[in-house]
């Protein structure tokens, strides 16, 4: 881990906000905002997923980490502001029931690392289908928490594939964690052990050209 | 050794001794429901059903408790909060009930007497204890009045709470901490041998431990030492290792371990202290062979079982309704095989 990455997950984790801002502005007149995404935000938010995984950090660190980077980027990076990153169509959904947080961390990260993404909130089958067609969605992340909700992903991916919608699935969530196959049972295209995953995952499929 | 009762081998392994073998506890919430050919919906709705489905769950695989846990979000309802019920899954709390941290100056807690949800589980625990007749303990639930607010008003909005409206949050812990303690002893006099308190947001999955201690660490031990029975501290798959001396100090009896800690550590850090309760996956679980059940099950004795102050079960308090009655059968008869003491012939099993 560089310095700079280092003197900005410590500013976030010990919600240091005026410290993180002065690493940012730091790093964006050393090398602009767009390379920052990546080099700084990405690359700090990757390092406290590690770091959570490892259960050295807690999920409520994670949670105020991606609050505070979010807030921060989009004072230099304001949503619609041209500068944000060439991407594909972007979605965040929680999969039928109403524990939130992972889709919320999910959504920090991205925003973080400069993409715009819709926020679905809580879908089921019928309206994530009408969702992501309506929307034309690329790539849609879906996370759950429950066993029964991760296993009905599969109804999705077999009635997304049966309308011809060409939309990757990413997923996340504590059932993908505690049973390493089951993403590739559902039919997903990805998994992220972790929220901060997502932006590593999403160059992956889009084989790093945003 | 003489055949001890289910009860007898869980108090003498909570009193860290070795007991005829070591207990198991399959938490088979739903599976009753299947037995009796329910839909899950229709098997909380009486609490004659989830007694008898609790009997002749342990009838079958002759675990060492009768869960009188019906669904988390049974607490949600008689706040008065939505419960969405599956065919497939256990009942979730709807969208939450407090929908602005302001309405929290308002809150008051439900009336148990007055709460028919809370009734049927009362029911249903008085029924396994007169059927049970004092040889099976029964496990009565509580949500943590910390770990609740994660149903009442969602995840993120009170991990804000916590960090932006300590007022509040203290308001909401005084109001939570009197229905978690009515709702305890009233399962308690109900018939509940003791309480599983139930408190993921505590594990250090959720909360590092400085702010444990600021928050739910204080939470439960005023708590606690009101429940007038004991309790065992559940963390819901989450990790305890870094506060297992200050779990310790809540007051509580027994610990839920994960299956991300080492088990044989998580012991050593118990020791004396709490008895360990865990860490089968039960995620996996749904897929596991004859012999996965049985290499899990041995694993875990021989990691957690000397001396006692172990009880095998999930790491994650209820175990999923697509695990099937094969991998159950596999794994009583592995706890029957393995877990006989003195375990010296128990080693890990790759």
């Amino acid at each position: 881990m560089n310095e700079p990455v280092a003197a900005f997950k410590n500013a976030l984790l010990a919600l240091d906000r005026v410290s993180a801002q002065e690493v940012l502005q730091e790093s964006i007149d050393r090398q602009g905002v767009v390379p920052t995404l990546e080099t700084l935000i990405t690359a700090s938010l990757t390092e406290i997923g590690r770091s959570w995984e490892a259960g050295e950090l807690a999920l409520s660190q994670i949670y105020m980490a991606g609050r505070i980077c979010e807030n921060l980027i989009e004072t230099f990076l304001p949503l619609g502001d041209p500068g944000r990153r060439n991407q594909p169509r972007l979605a965040v959904a929680v999969y039928e029931d109403y524990h939130m947080l992972g889709k919320r961390l999910v959504h920090s990260v991205l925003r973080s690392a400069g993409y715009e993404l819709r926020d679905y909130g809580r879908v089921d089958l019928d309206s994530a289908l009408r969702l992501v067609a309506e929307d034309r969605i690329e790539i849609l992340f879906i996370s759950v928490l429950m066993l029964h909700s991760a296993l009905h992903i599969a109804d999705l991916r077999q009635r997304l594939n049966l309308a011809g919608l060409p939309v990757k699935i990413v997923v996340g969530g504590a059932p993908f964690c505690f049973d390493q196959g089951l993403w590739r049972e559902v039919g997903a295209d990805a998994m992220g052990r972790n929220a901060s995953d997502a932006a590593v995952i999403l160059q992956e499929l889009t084989g790093g050209g945003l | 050794m003489t055949a001890m009762t289910s009860l007898q081998r869980v108090l003498a392994t909570m009193g860290n001794r070795e007991p005829d073998r070591v207990p198991y506890f399959l938490s088979l919430t739903m599976h009753g429901a299947r037995e009796l050919g329910l839909s899950i919906k229709e098997y909380f709705s009486k609490g004659e059903l989830v007694a008898e489905g609790q009997l002749r769950m342990r009838a079958k695989y002759g675990h060492d408790c009768l869960n009188g846990f019906s669904y988390a979000p049974v607490e949600v309802e008689a706040w008065g909060g939505e419960v969405i019920f599956s065919d497939d899954g256990p009942p979730n709390s709807g969208a939450p009930f407090i929908r602005s941290p302001e309405e929290i100056g308002r809150l008051t807690p439900p009336s148990i007497a007055d709460s028919p949800c809370l009734q049927e589980v009362l029911k249903a625990q008085q029924i396994m204890k007169s059927r049970a007749g004092g040889e099976v303990p029964i496990v009565g639930v509580v949500v943590s009045p910390f770990s609740a607010p994660v149903m009442q008003m969602g995840f993120a909005p009170y991990l804000d709470l916590i960090f932006e409206q300590p007022s509040l949050f203290e308001r909401l812990m005084a109001v939570n901490e009197e229905f978690c303690v009515a709702w305890a002893n009233a399962q308690l006099a109900a018939g509940a041998t003791f309480i599983c308190y139930f408190d993921p947001v505590s594990s250090a999955s959720i909360v590092p431990r400085d702010l444990y201690l600021k928050t739910g660490f204080p939470v439960a031990k005023r708590t606690i030492a009101r429940i007038k029975g004991a309790t065992a501290t559940h963390f819901a798959s989450g990790r305890c290792l870094s506060v297992v001396g200050d779990v310790a100090d809540t007051g509580t009896k027994a610990i839920g371990v994960s299956v991300l800690e080492d088990l044989k550590t998580v012991k050593e850090a118990c020791r004396g202290r709490l008895t360990v309760v865990g860490n089968l996956n039960a995620i996996e679980m749904r897929h596991w062979s004859d012999e996965d059940a049985e290499r899990s099950v041995r694993n875990a004795i021989a990691a957690a079982g000397a001396g006692g102050g172990f009880i095998l079960a999930d790491n994650h308090g209820e175990i999923p309704w697509q695990v099937p009655e094969p991998v159950l059968y596999a794994i009583a008869e592995s706890v029957r095989r393995w877990g006989r003491y003195p375990l010296a012939q128990v080693e890990e099993h790759g």
